[in-house]
């Protein structure tokens, strides 16, 4: 798993996304970025490079899923590795997140390892 | 109310906070509350909507609350604070949205707002159904919360 890569953590909980960057951290990344919306995230990704979202879903200004939407249709982060760690597990999100084309799917609440794998996953 | 919307919320809440706090976590008799004082001094509240319509709150007492979110950040945290209030109100989120899962499950679909915290001592708790208020208390390592569970059937 390539750790130099830049990661973006969106959530609009500061507590999820402090987490997130202690097991981000532990697992060797440094290169990290967050945002607390969907908007302020879309800001960041049209002005850097970034090589891996890792998303909330319920967020105000734009949710997780909408900026799903809009970083597939674009034309830059079309097959780059989205993450959406949230607590709406019900079948019907999970089919909306697949469909939309997630990468993988974390439900919270969350251990370190499941975090770990999935990335192992879907950096390979 | 309906008993059966109560179990997941107490699942839900043993299992967010072993997951994310370390935290062991012992649920107590669930009892009637009759008045809108918070037992703790940190609370969650989230509005639900679906089958039913209530809400849920979980009340921290402070010696509670900081143990569990000293142990989720892996730093020690010795004041009420926008770091424990914001910790609190993803708490809540989280045992609301395991909860949802396994209430959708039995074919109970609900919704969840964005929670709202609140700071202080001898705070109100205000729920948004008239239904009776089921509290729920817990006992941990660092101290005790309860969870109190309001829908109008």
């Amino acid at each position: 798993m390539d750790t130099s890569i830049k990661v973006l953590i969106v959530d609009d909980f500061a507590t999820m996304r402090r987490i997130l960057k202690n097991i981000l951290k532990q697992l060797g990344f440094k290169n990290l970025v967050e945002a607390d919306d969907g908007t302020t995230a879309w800001e960041i990704l049209e002005s850097q490079e970034i090589d891996l979202i890792i998303s909330d879903w319920n967020m105000p200004k734009m949710t997780g899923l909408e900026l799903l939407k809009k970083v597939r249709a674009s034309s830059q982060y079309k097959t780059a590795p989205f993450l959406m760690v949230t607590a709406e597990a019900q079948k019907q999100n999970v089919i909306e997140a697949v469909q939309a084309g997630v990468s993988n799917y974390v439900v919270k609440p969350f251990t370190a390892e499941a975090i770990s794998d999935k990335l192992k996953k879907i950096l390979k | 109310m309906d008993v059966k919307l109560i179990n997941p919320f107490i699942n839900a809440t043993i299992n967010v906070l072993e997951t994310m706090a370390f935290v062991t976590v012992t649920a107590g008799k669930p009892y009637l509350k009759k008045d809108n004082v918070a037992v703790g001094d940190v609370t969650g509240v989230l509005g639900l909507t679906g089958v039913a319509h209530g809400t849920i709150a979980v009340t921290f007492e402070e010696n509670c609350i900081l143990t569990v979110v000293s142990n989720m950040f892996g730093e020690k945290m010795d004041s009420l604070n926008e770091d424990i209030a914001d910790a609190v109100g993803e708490l809540t989120n989280m045992i609301s949205g395991q909860a949802r899962r396994e209430l959708d499950e039995v074919g109970k679909v609900f919704k969840a707002a964005i929670p709202s915290v609140i700071t202080g001592k001898n705070h109100t708790i205000r729920h948004y159904s008239d239904g009776p208020k089921i509290a729920i208390p817990f006992q941990t390592d660092g101290g005790e919360f309860t969870i109190e569970v309001c829908f109008d059937r």
